[in-house]
């Protein structure tokens, strides 16, 4: 599991509400709750829209691509053996840039992220996780 | 504003135990050492106090974090209770001290022990890990978010918000590190403190990162601790062998979204929901406070509390500690004068409620302010988690 690039840190036990976002993964694909009556986003996902109450809450595919709203090269081993340091981004998506993701920002060089950053989704699977890394979105435009 | 039934509570007494890291005492007995000392600074009879509130209760996922529970302190004391509460979600650490108020301003209770106990210094060695997310899958549903990529501490949680912070206003990291040297120099002073030996600028910023812009010493230290604050009715006022701190507002409230990485503005925290709701129930004004015992498990949160309280603008606050005068003991905002969780030691939340009501009090010693304070505000929490109130004397 060396070549893993997220670590081995505890993952979540999946529900009926989370389990598109944490298992989307598998066909590529990043899902975010979406309301079938305002057809507004929603996140972390809930049975109700809170925007409008309605219960027609639908898991739907967002492009994956988002916007580095914040970042944190963390240092700290925080469990033995964590592999340090590594970057922790929050991303906005695109579609909704009030939903924010906690995540990773890989592929490219502890010093390389900023806030504004155009950054893309990819999958990384753990058991029957799928976590929703990120990279850098070369063909993007800045977008902070 | 009288109908805001706070103002028909005091604070009648305080006790804390020693603060060590590690402590060679149980987390039970450190808590019976707090609350027998809160009971007798009052000049009460345990017989007495029948009302008892902790935050977060007893956590048998996380027992450095929350060892004592009501019903473990209750039956070592004998306690006779007609109210109790222990229960983690609320308003972070204050919550307790809030239900108390509430419960004693209702008649639910006359006087309410609220205590505050961790071992994080004795469980940190027992385990040697930093974390109590040790399992293979999260522990609590609420962390899911942030656990599995790693960030798997507050310190990175509210590195994102210091990093944002930085990045709109451009604040910076010497502007950040005031609020630990300062709290070192008020360490100083205090000889429960964990932290007393001088820390320099240059050792602030040449220290090890532990989350980017945090470095050691913006993140506090894990002890050994337990305070006991008592909450009674002001009727009660004249009875007491110490002077009443009287309790002039509270703010709880939570507007924003509960979630670490949600809110809409990443600049703001609960703490700006909760104390827009203290300043609401209060005639006194920011510019009325004499001294401010702001949280600090992380030094960007001081900052933004004091945005948040209204002592500065939103963004200014890297600005109004820059250089460190304002807020020293000798300044026109006396912050964190105990050394903070940052160098006294981290006893969350209650040891700056310890705090105020020495320096309330005139009781604090060598770092008593010079010119006797009035009124103090004390605050808790970070991100989701925020409550605040201010303290008067007499």
């Amino acid at each position: 599991m060396t070549d893993m690039l997220a670590n081995e840190a505890p993952l979540p036990v999946l529900t009926p509400e989370t389990t598109p976002f944490w298992t989307g993964g598998a066909q590529g694909r990043l899902m975010i709750a979406r309301c079938g009556a305002c057809r507004r986003y929603h996140h972390p996902p809930t049975p109700i829209c809170p925007h409008c109450l309605s219960f027609d809450i639908m898991a739907e595919p967002v492009s994956g691509k988002g916007v580095v709203a914040s970042f944190t090269v963390n240092h700290q081993a925080w469990l033995p053996g964590m592999r340090v340091p590594f970057v922790i981004g929050l991303v906005e998506l695109v579609e909704e840039r009030s939903i924010r993701i906690t995540t990773n920002l890989v592929h490219q060089s502890l010093e390389a992220a900023y806030i504004g950053q155009p950054v893309k989704v990819f999958f990384e699977c753990h058991d029957d996780i799928w976590l929703p890394l990120f990279e850098p979105d070369d063909a993007a435009g800045d977008a902070a | 504003m009288t109908r805001y039934l706070e103002k028909q509570t005091i604070i009648s007494g305080i006790g804390q135990s020693e603060i060590a890291r590690p402590s060679d005492k149980s987390a039970l007995r450190l808590t019976i050492d707090a609350a027998l000392a809160a009971v007798a600074d009052a000049g009460l009879a345990l017989s007495d106090i029948d009302g008892l509130a902790t935050w977060p209760g007893r956590m048998e996922s996380d027992p450095g974090l929350g060892p004592v529970g009501i019903g473990d302190l209750k039956e070592a004391l004998n306690l006779q209770l007609n109210w109790f509460t222990g229960a983690k979600e609320s308003s972070a650490q204050l919550g307790a001290f809030i239900n108390a108020v509430a419960a004693v301003a209702t008649g639910l209770a006359r006087h309410v022990l609220v205590f505050r106990t961790v071992h994080e210094a004795t469980t940190r060695r027992a385990t040697g890990s930093g974390t109590a997310f040790t399992t293979r899958r999260v522990p609590d549903a609420r962390f899911q978010w942030q656990l599995p990529f790693g960030a798997m501490s507050a310190a990175n949680w509210t590195a994102l918000y210091a990093q944002r912070h930085f990045h709109e206003f451009g604040t910076t990291r010497e502007q950040m590190a005031q609020i630990a040297l300062s709290d070192r120099r008020n360490a100083q002073l205090n000889p429960k403190a964990v932290y007393r030996q001088p820390l320099s600028m240059d050792e602030y910023l040449s220290a090890r990162m532990i989350s980017t812009p945090l470095c050691l010493y913006d993140c506090d230290v894990p002890v050994d601790c337990a305070t006991a604050i008592i909450v009674s009715h002001v009727d009660a006022a004249r009875d007491l062998r110490a002077p009443a701190i009287h309790v002039e507002a509270l703010g709880s409230a939570l507007k924003g979204r509960d979630s670490w990485d949600q809110r809409a503005d990443l600049t703001t925290m609960a703490a700006h929901d909760a104390s827009a709701m203290m300043w609401g129930r209060t005639d006194l004004k920011p510019a009325d406070v004499d001294t401010a015992q702001l949280y600090d498990g992380f030094s960007i949160l001081a900052l933004l509390w004091l945005e948040a309280l209204g002592f500065c603008g939103h963004g200014e606050s890297g600005g109004f500690v820059e250089g460190g005068t304002r807020i020293s003991l000798e300044g026109e905002l006396p912050l964190n004068t105990s050394g903070g969780q940052l160098s006294e030691g981290r006893a969350h939340g209650y040891g700056y409620v310890h705090e105020a009501c020495l320096q309330l009090r005139g009781q604090a010693g060598a770092r008593q302010i010079a010119r006797q304070p009035q009124v103090a505000v004390v605050s808790t929490g970070g991100g989701p988690l925020g409550s605040c109130m201010l303290l008067t004397r007499g």
